[in-house]
């Protein structure tokens, strides 16, 4: 190895400026909510608040603890995320099992029905007139059934199962264990990994989605915590329907956005550590074979 | 992986050994093929029967649907509308001033967000690739993919958050003398809010691809480089960068087939009636005329005209890279 030239090591100081600069600007915002979360508004209002808490105070945690309809939403936002991912799950997981199957006659036609609609979709119209007609509306499964398949993850999954081990589900066959036996005794314990995976991936999805309970959600004690926020967002800034009249009123809403952003970005904050690498080694799994 | 007898399929009633040899003499293969299959790989097909519901309603009848753009739709009534009418819709929002504004707002918004947010990741890969020490590697890049995983609600609380009148921005302005802006309220302002939003929030996922294409590059290409005396520069001009094109180009295909499709989620989040002038989207007048106003064939016709120009950038995107760097999605 020469040694380093005297300019690569200027490059190498530059690059060492500029990542850091790329870690302040990412991380900045979110230690700022976080300390404007617990501050004051008198010094939110003064612009004193930057990385610590100034004036530090937990009334605005207490008003959005004492709102029951923020409780509520968050119930609703944990109970469509079970749900939609179970049933995302299991739609997922039998579809990719098939697809797996190198053998199988009209693969390429199953692939294809998949395939293609990552490139064309029916569109917010007609989505929203089906869902509306089917009677889907203000219910979970408005949110569940339209997002069952994820074509990405399918594609992920099916990827895995393709390079599961084939001589396992012969014997398994030939003790006399039927598809589904080898689907739900074999491959599903084989798979722990890329099940988990794929939970991951589909509740991380649920949880942060908006715009489908947005839409088929009429009543607010229905909305996930998601929209509760958007509301607040909304409310705050531009139209100001949310009552937003005196400088006073929105600024405590600007605190109670700050709680709200916090509290809700909590559960993905708190397992962004240990689902981080799985879902790099997914996009990865995903975009080698998709 | 070949069809021989070892792989034979789970499912199989009779695994014959002899189903790999030739056979001859069949009068018609894809009939007996298909019966066959299907006694074999019944159990199969069914596991696939939930799935093919699933992606015929949700997935191809709302294509099918599409067909109200042509057709009188009555709320509440038929899916695909009382009667035809033609080209009628299309008309109308050819005729319509709101439509040519958001059409342009919705190039400008994707140009814009295609010349920023696409060569980013790919600086931000080629940076990370330079460090030496693992562990910040690592490090800087577990917090770029941090925004990623967040909700777009958050984002763009985060975003209103920051450029508030009482935010950080307008405090670090407020250094240099300069007067609190209404960042949000303002049209002039909303393309840099939201290009700078989007590479806040991808900058670093976008990374992902690109850093494990530069791993797979072969390390004696440098080394040859340098022997022709290359420097750093020419030795990522020749070697790194023709290394990672094939991602560059994939994931150029897929920038531009969503081109029309711009942060929909976000522009609906941060716009507001003030700055609809520069905000206003395709997809946002979609959802405004078509889910708050109710004219839903008008809004299907707008909807579909935009899905059919992203189909055709996508093909022609794709086509194009065939043919000059021989990389293709499909």
């Amino acid at each position: 190895m020469v040694k380093p030239s005297c300019s690569y090591r200027v490059f190498q100081g530059v690059n060492g400026v500029v990542l850091t600069l790329v870690v302040l600007v990412t991380l900045y915002p979110f230690v700022n909510i976080l300390a404007r979360s617990f501050s004051g508004e008198r010094q939110i209002r003064a612009g004193e608040v930057t990385l610590l808490p100034k004036g530090f105070n937990l009334t605005t945690y207490e008003i959005v603890f004492q709102d029951s309809m923020f409780w509520r939403n968050y119930g609703n936002t944990v109970l469509y995320t079970v749900v939609a991912t179970a049933v995302a799950m299991v739609l997922t997981t039998c579809y990719a099992y098939v697809l797996s199957k190198k053998h199988l006659k009209g693969r390429g036609v199953l692939v294809g029905i998949a395939v293609f609609t990552m490139f064309f979709t029916g569109g917010l119209i007609p989505n929203y007139i089906l869902v509306t007609s089917l009677g889907l509306k203000n219910s979970v499964w408005a949110i569940a059934l339209p997002n069952a398949i994820s074509v990405f993850n399918l594609l992920v999954m099916k990827a895995f199962f393709e390079n599961l081990p084939t001589e396992l589900e012969e014997a398994a066959q030939i003790d006399g264990l039927s598809t589904y036996g080898i689907l739900l005794r074999i491959v599903l314990p084989l798979s722990k990994a890329v099940v988990a995976t794929m939970v991951l991936f589909y509740s991380v999805s649920f949880w942060n989605s908006w715009f489908s309970a947005f839409l088929y959600m009429d009543r607010t004690d229905l909305m996930p915590v998601t929209v509760y926020l958007r509301n607040l967002i909304q409310g705050a800034t531009g139209g100001g329907n949310a009552g937003a009249g005196t400088e006073q009123l929105s600024q405590v809403g600007a605190n109670i956005q700050s709680v709200t952003i916090v509290l809700t970005a909590l559960p993905i904050l708190c397992v962004y550590p240990f689902v981080q690498r799985y879902f790099v080694s997914g996009v990865m799994l995903g975009a080698v074979k998709g | 992986m070949s069809t021989s007898t070892t792989s034979a399929p789970p499912g199989t009633e009779d695994p014959p050994p002899a189903s790999a040899a030739p056979r001859r003499g069949k009068r018609d293969p894809a009939r007996t093929g298909w019966r066959r299959a299907l006694r074999r790989d019944w159990q199969l097909y069914s596991l696939a029967i939930l799935p093919l519901l699933f992606f015929l309603v949700f997935r191809y009848l709302p294509m099918i649907g599409n067909v109200i753009a042509f057709r009188r739709f009555e709320p509440g009534g038929s899916l695909f509308g009382e009667e035809w009418v033609g080209l009628r819709y299309v008309q109308m929002f050819l005729n319509d001033p709101t439509f040519w504004q958001v059409f342009r707002n919705t190039l400008w918004i994707g140009g814009l967000t295609l010349l920023f947010c696409f060569p980013v990741p790919i600086v931000l890969a080629l940076l990370l690739n330079e460090v030496r020490r693992r562990s910040l590697k690592r490090f800087v890049q577990s917090v770029s993919y941090l925004p990623h995983f967040l909700s777009i609600v958050i984002v763009a609380g985060i975003t209103m958050q920051m450029l508030a009148s009482d935010g950080p921005v307008n405090h670090i302005l407020g250094w240099f003398g300069h007067e609190p802006i209404r960042f949000i309220q303002e049209p002039e302002w909303f393309r840099t809010i939201y290009v700078g939003s989007e590479i806040w929030q991808t900058a670093g996922w976008g990374t992902i691809l690109y850093l494990a294409a530069l791993t797979t590059i072969d390390e004696d290409l440098y080394e040859a480089a340098r022997i022709d005396g290359a420097n750093r520069w020419q030795q990522i001009w020749h070697v790194t960068l023709p290394g990672i094109r094939p991602t560059m180009v994939t994931l150029l295909i897929l920038n531009i087939g969503a081109f029309m499709a711009v942060g929909f989620e976000k522009v609906l989040l941060l716009y507001n009636p003030l700055t609809y002038p520069t905000a206003d989207v395709i997809s946002t007048y979609v959802y405004r005329s078509g889910v708050e106003s109710n004219s839903f064939s008008y809004a299907a016709a707008i909807g579909l005209f935009e899905a059919v120009i992203g189909l055709v950038l996508i093909t022609s995107a794709n086509q194009l890279s065939r043919r000059t760097v021989g990389t293709s999605l499909w």
